[in-house]
């Protein structure tokens, strides 16, 4: 974990400079993704865990950060721009008071009571979306990702009422209306009418290697690796800052932690 | 035989019914369908004939394999390496939908729903032909 973060911010300070100029072409993520197609040998070397998690340190974050990692997110996955009930979220932001209901401190810091907290599916140790699938569609993988199998999800959104934290999302429509063309990222797949969608971890660039999407865009705001690894550079993190978890009551064992 | 004027007349309008596609399709060759064939790359994963039977089958593998093992690279019988993809490898290909996949599906008469989701190609833009 430790080499392939010190390379991972070499690459991020190249990537940088190429991301600096595609946007100066009006170009989204999306397109800037179609290039060459993944092949066996991209998948040589995965990146492997017992439970991935993640540290957010919220101070780092203003709205320019939070729509850079959102739209990493949500172009690179064709996740649908729908406004309203139906909305469609894999990244998002909310409040405190929606982030952290359960923390109720009384006369809170004005910073962190005006700070907006970037939420996604926690992948958590014990989740409970995953013991209500009546399919087996939702599960927990041997990496500690909750990932979906979309072909074998029936739509019954029992995985919406057991997650705590709002997490997942459903197609009440056709999602790829929704996507612009010329924003689709055609080397991954979009969803249809009738599955719940969510946050992978970005179980297809672990798969390469690379850490997740969001935690790219971050430029460090995000840290990311194995919780049950003790030098793992998250572990490392949490031994030196306190940080706190959404909802810890809940029992679910969130896999993602906030630096307040 | 007890009501034989019904049953044998019955019966032989119910086996001419059911023999009726055999006997129209006795003497014509097996169906041809005439597809594009990629023209960046030789070998596909499996041979053309076990491909034309199994491809269900290894895709549905594949989709296991790659979300329920984690497993990414299938490797053939002659050794080659693939990432099991749909969307980046079959239709990295075959990047016609309309003029390979489509031409048997329409001819007898299936429907699968993996473009629902699947991107018709990973190199162009959705829409154009
Ligand atoms: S946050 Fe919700 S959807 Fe994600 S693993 Fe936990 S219970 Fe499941
Ligand atoms: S909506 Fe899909 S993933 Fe959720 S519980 Fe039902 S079948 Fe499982």
């Amino acid at each position: 974990m430790q080499r392939s973060r010190r390379d991972f911010l070499k690459l991020a300070g190249v990537s940088a400079l190429g991301l600096s100029a595609g946007t100066l072409g009006f170009l989204g993520e999306g397109a800037q993704a179609a290039d060459a197609l993944p092949s066996a040998a991209d998948f040589a070397k995965p990146a492997k865990a017992k439970q991935w998690g993640m540290v957010i340190d919220t101070a780092k974050f203003d709205d320019a950060l939070f729509k850079k990692c959102i739209d990493a997110c949500h172009d690179n996955h064709n996740v649908p721009k729908i406004e309203g009930k139906q909305e469609i979220k894999w990244i998002w932001t909310e409040d405190f008071e929606g982030s952290f209901p359960t923390e109720r401190p009384a006369f809170l810091a004005e910073a962190q009571e005006h700070r907006k907290y970037l939420l996604l599916c926690n992948h958590c140790a014990n989740p409970a979306c995953t013991r209500v699938c009546p399919t087996k569609a939702t599960f927990k993988n041997d990496e500690g990702l909750v990932i979906m199998d979309y072909h074998r999800c029936i739509g019954c959104r029992y995985c919406m009422a057991g997650c705590p934290y709002g997490a997942r999302s459903f197609n009440f429509r056709d999602p790829g209306e929704f996507i612009a063309k010329d924003k689709l990222n055609l080397q991954y797949p979009h969803r249809t009418r009738g599955v719940v969608e969510k946050c992978t971890f970005c179980v297809e660039k672990l798969a390469q290697g690379k850490l997740p999407l969001c935690v790219e865009a971050s430029g460090g705001a995000m840290v990311f690796g194995d919780l049950e690894d003790p030098k793992s550079e998250v572990r490392k993190v949490l031994k030196e800052k306190y940080a706190i978890r959404r909802k810890p009551d809940a029992g679910t064992d969130p896999s993602v932690f906030y630096i307040l | 035989m007890y009501n034989g004027k019904y049953i044998i007349p019955g019966l032989i309008i119910f086996l001419a019914l059911v023999l009726f596609p055999f006997i129209k399709g006795a003497g014509l060759g097996p169906l041809k369908v005439e597809t594009e064939k990629p023209k960046n790359s030789k070998e596909c994963v499996l041979k053309t004939e076990k491909m034309r039977d199994v491809h269900m089958v290894l895709l549905n593998e594949w989709r296991d394999d790659v979300i329920r093992n984690g497993k990414r690279v299938y490797t053939n019988e002659s050794g080659k390496q693939f990432n099991m993809s749909l969307t980046n490898t079959c239709m990295g290909c075959h990047e016609n939908k309309d003029k390979f996949c489509d031409k048997c599906h329409v001819e007898v008469g299936v429907n699968p729903y993996c473009w629902n989701c699947h991107n018709t190609s990973p190199l162009k833009k959705e829409g154009e032909k």
